[in-house]
């Protein structure tokens, strides 16, 4: 408890920064004056009031992505699970390049559904893929598989891009993962997808905690492992699509989040999604902070920054101890 | 005793009749198709005036086409398809994992990394970009390799590493491209999906000399990466020196690997495939590597054929060996995970 109401302030306070700080400065009082003055039309209050957006888009972004993280790494037993590494991200990338390249859509709202699509495919394929064989979905199958359904979509994505330079300019710029395009107007359509999905993950929690003692013994326990399976994965298809249709694709936080989480919180899924839906969101908006500032006055989109934060940890987690276990 | 013996040695003539009758078919495939990429294009030539042209007796237009154009080209796509089918099968091998491919475990991601940040930041071209490629795709194997080792080394942490390497370095150059303007984003792009359209002379003479050196280096190691297979004790005890064959099999992989992508491009999935094929053709280990090179050249060959008279527009060769590679490792995948023999 102490631990979630200490990680609500960081965030708050995150929060606030956030509005704060980016090309040009404003200081706090001046952050307060614009929002209590609708009058302000000051240029710092005009700049205040356009990081709002942003920074909600960060939150949001931030509990989606540490969920969907926390359920795959719950339902796959597998520490080393994440939107990107499990193929989700080059999914929904591949379906928006077919859908510019080929339908002609080029408006964010028709960029949702396209994702939702692309991700789901690729979701079912990695997972049909890595699940083969006798032994299940290793750690090792299930990543290689990620790995193998990524390299696949994205060398087809650049094929399809290399003729076409018009696209290429419109999607370099969603590939590498922002906050800096949040518009309130965009962010409304994903909500139902995000809402549902959370709903989702709540409901999995029971279901997942008894995943974690085998699939055998859970079964034994009288739960359903398959259901819990099939919803869960559907949960985090919805989170990571309707997160990747808003800021394109952002890679390492479902990875990260989750294993702090855990070394906070224990092991009981219950704590550790509460726990992740603060930390992920906090992760985030720091991520996004330290882009901004590093290259002033131009942004490090936060998905290069996560990605940068993000690797080292994956190479620590494999050079640990769960290896043993492949 | 003597019996058992007799079926070993009429075994081992038999897989060794049928590697020898694999390789001569495939090298006669890859002159077939090397010769369908010299004398088709805009302008059809003959056998006579390719003859011609070596003996240096063809008109001058005849000579530009294929002798600066045609022949560079094709011979490029000779030497870079055997390179990348060499070194992808060398990795593979070594890491008991069909999908253990340059491409995934971070190696090619290196060298298009350094590639975007020689053409975008430094505004180099041309052998320098090249040689700042190589250093990349050097720099990234040591470094995976390096943080692999981690109380003696696995063969699966690497593929582990590499992913995550290959991530971040793929964040880092698509944040130099966001920065690029229009012109260096097109050359970079083409670049990172394997071209043949710059290829000249000077290629030509750099990959076939590598592709020399590679072939007498890698023949005598193929006999110890079949040991390694059998476990690294056991290896020692047939008298391997692990760490130092598995060093110099890596060193040389990747500098072929680096080599080639330096002239052409990481051309797709060539080296992860080259090798899945020449087993599967060739039923034993002992030629394994070789027939990879083979495969190799046949694959881009092929692909260069396609990609330039297929259809109407002519293509970079990447673009096709990704679209027909992608799908092929899915299908690779299913299989070895079904079997689950290989990893």
């Amino acid at each position: 408890m102490l631990f979630l109401c200490l990680g609500c302030v960081t965030l708050v306070i995150l929060s606030l920064v956030s509005v704060a700080i980016g090309s040009r400065t404003i200081p706090l009082n001046e952050v307060f004056h614009a929002f209590s003055d609708p009058a302000d039309s000051s240029v710092s209050a005009a700049a205040a009031r356009l990081r709002v957006p942003r920074t909600i888009l960060g939150i949001l972004a931030g509990v989606a992505l540490a969920v969907a993280g926390t359920l795959m790494q719950g339902m796959t037993r597998n520490p080393l699970a994440d939107p990107s590494i499990l193929g989700l991200n080059s999914g929904a990338a591949f379906a928006i390049v077919v859908s510019m390249a080929f339908f002609g859509l080029n408006t964010p709202k028709q960029f949702i559904w396209v994702a939702l699509i692309g991700s789901a495919i690729a979701a079912l394929a990695v997972w049909l893929l890595g699940s083969m064989g006798p032994s299940g979905a290793t750690i090792l199958k299930l990543t290689l598989a990620g790995a193998v359904v990524t390299a696949m979509l994205s060398s087809l994505t650049s094929a399809i891009l290399l003729p076409r330079i018009q696209v290429i300019s419109t999607y370099r710029f969603w590939q590498v993962g922002g906050l800096s395009g949040a518009r309130f107007a965009l962010m409304v359509p994903v909500l139902p997808m995000l809402i549902g999905g959370l709903t989702l993950a709540l409901l999995t929690i029971p279901g997942i905690n008894a995943l974690a003692m085998g699939d055998e013994l859970a079964e034994g326990l009288g739960s359903r492992v398959k259901f819990t399976r099939g919803v869960a994965w559907i949960a985090a298809v919805l989170l990571s699509a309707g997160t990747t249709s808003l800021a394109g694709p952002i890679g390492f936080v479902g990875l990260v989040v989750p294993h702090a989480a855990r070394l906070l919180v224990g092991s009981d899924y219950r704590h550790i999604l509460a726990a992740s839906a603060v930390l992920g969101p906090i992760l985030l908006l720091a991520a996004d902070i330290i882009g901004r500032v590093l290259t002033r006055p131009s942004d490090v989109e936060v998905g290069i920054v996560t990605a940068i934060i993000g690797a080292p940890f994956f190479i620590i987690l494999a050079r640990g101890r769960m290896l043993r276990q492949v | 005793m003597n019996q058992t013996n007799d079926e070993k040695s009429v075994a081992l003539r038999a897989s060794f009749k049928r590697a020898v009758m694999v390789i001569v078919s495939l090298f006669i495939l890859a002159l077939v198709l090397l010769y369908i990429d010299i004398i088709f294009g805009d302008s059809l030539y003959s056998f006579t005036d390719v003859m011609d042209v070596i003996a240096s007796r063809a008109p001058s237009g005849i000579t530009f086409v294929i002798g600066e154009l045609r022949l560079p080209r094709a011979l490029t796509a000779f030497a870079c398809g055997a390179l990348f089918g060499m070194a992808g099968a060398s990795f593979q091998r070594l890491l008991h994992n069909p999908l253990a491919s340059p491409d995934i475990i971070g190696i090619t991601e290196g060298a298009n990394t350094a590639a975007v940040f020689g053409i975008v930041v430094l505004g180099i071209s041309g052998l320098e970009l090249s040689a700042f490629a190589i250093v990349g795709g050097l720099t990234t194997a040591i470094v995976v390799a390096l943080l692999t080792f981690h109380h003696g080394f696995a063969p699966q942490r690497l593929v582990l590493v590499g992913i995550a390497i290959g991530a971040m370095l793929n964040a880092i150059g698509s944040w130099m491209l966001i920065r690029a303007d229009q012109w260096d984003i097109q050359s970079a792009s083409r670049w990172l999906t394997g071209s043949l359209a710059d290829s000249d002379w000077t290629y030509v003479i750099i990959t076939m000399i590598t592709l020399a050196i590679g072939l007498i280096a890698v023949m005598p190691l193929s006999r110890q990466l079949d040991m390694l297979r059998l476990g690294d004790d056991v290896a020692a005890g047939l008298g391997v020196k692990v760490g130092l064959s598995r060093a110099a099999i890596v060193i040389i992989a990747v500098l072929m690997l680096s080599i080639a992508t330096s002239a052409v491009g990481p051309i797709a999935f060539v080296s992860f495939l080259a090798g899945p094929i020449a087993v599967r053709l060739i039923h034993s280990g002992s030629s394994a590597i070789a027939t990879s090179g083979l495969v190799g050249s046949c694959l881009v060959l092929g692909s260069d054929v396609i990609a330039q008279h297929a259809t109407g527009t002519q293509f970079p060769v990447g673009v096709v060996t990704s679209v027909i590679g992608g799908p092929v490792l899915v299908v690779l995948m299913y299989f070895s995970m079904r079997k689950e023999s290989q990893l």
